[in-house]
């Protein structure tokens, strides 16, 4: 079968960070937390766990005094949500028929 | 694992709300609408009362208290219309529990806002040149490319508005003469039939 069940979309916060950085050219921390509705620090280690993987990066840079943390994905991981998404497709496919 | 299908919707959901603005409101439109085809009707009485026939009375425009009357009448309607919908959007996002200002929201409003000022100022420098013909059509069409431009970032459904005003800013700069009725068309016929159909496609 095409496409790869990728363990690492599993969960549903990291399914969601992948999705909006697949069609952002990047995305900061806080705008996350308020588009997923999470805590901090549970959005913080699944952004940790993508970043292992080498499927995000992070980019930290000051607006003013404030820190902003920005996060785009790596070539890799999308190509990595590219092929869980063709498993997904392909799953609803072969239901179909 | 859930269900595939599920998956796939929530991925979808996700980009969509991550890059498009989607608490435009539908009564904003309406009311926009409302506001402009009042200052048409204004414009009308003063540039065009008593000479009914409508068309060629251009020249009337020229004296100066009524060309003052018209720029404040555009700039009442435009901050209002601006404010509407402004505070009707912010509680449509309020009301489904979303963020109104993400950076979705913002590249909403710079991609609409962009095409829209260089065309507003453009037209002050032709009123300011004496081309009184050509602005009505200017502003329909630089409103119609900011639609445009701003639709990638919004609801699809306002592509529709921005190709119907360039095809009214198109047929008004040939005639010249009906800038005011099209003018009206545009901006409060179009609005309100667009706010319509929005408010019952989404908002209800």
């Amino acid at each position: 079968m095409k496409g790869n069940y990728d363990k690492a979309f599993e969960n549903v916060v990291r399914l969601r960070v992948m999705s909006i950085l697949m069609v952002n050219e990047e995305y900061d921390f806080n705008s996350f937390k308020e588009m997923l509705d999470v805590t901090d620090g549970n959005l913080a280690s699944h952004l940790k766990n993508l970043e292992k993987q080498e499927y995000i990066q992070v980019s930290k840079s000051f607006v003013g005094r404030k820190p902003l943390t920005n996060y785009s994905a790596t070539a890799s991981g999308k190509e990595a949500f590219q092929a869980h998404l063709e498993f997904l497709e392909n799953l609803i496919k072969e239901n179909k028929s | 694992m859930r269900k595939p299908e599920q998956e796939l919707a929530e991925i979808k959901s996700m980009m969509e709300r991550s890059t498009r603005f989607l608490s435009l409101s539908g009564l904003s439109g309406i009311l926009a609408g409302t506001y402009a085809l009042i200052a048409a009707g204004l414009a009308y009485a003063w540039v065009y009362y008593p000479n009914l026939p409508y068309g060629t009375n251009i020249e009337l425009i020229r004296q100066e208290d009524i060309l003052g009357k018209l720029l404040v009448t555009a700039a009442v309607v435009l901050l209002f219309s601006i404010g509407t919908a402004w505070l009707m959007s912010q509680s449509k996002s309020k009301k489904k529990a979303q963020k109104f200002w993400t950076p979705a929201s913002k590249r909403f409003i710079q991609a609409l806002f962009i095409p829209v000022a260089v065309g507003g100022i453009f037209c002050l420098a032709m009123l300011a040149k004496g081309y009184l013909g050509v602005v009505a059509p200017a502003t329909l069409i630089f409103y119609g490319l900011g639609l445009l431009n701003a639709s990638t970032f919004t609801l699809n459904d306002i592509k529709y508005l921005g190709y119907c005003q360039l095809v009214l800013g198109i047929i008004s700069a040939f005639f010249t003469g009906y800038g005011l009725i099209l003018w009206a068309v545009g901006f409060g016929v179009l609005h309100i039939i667009y706010g319509a159909m929005m408010y019952y496609k989404y908002d209800r």
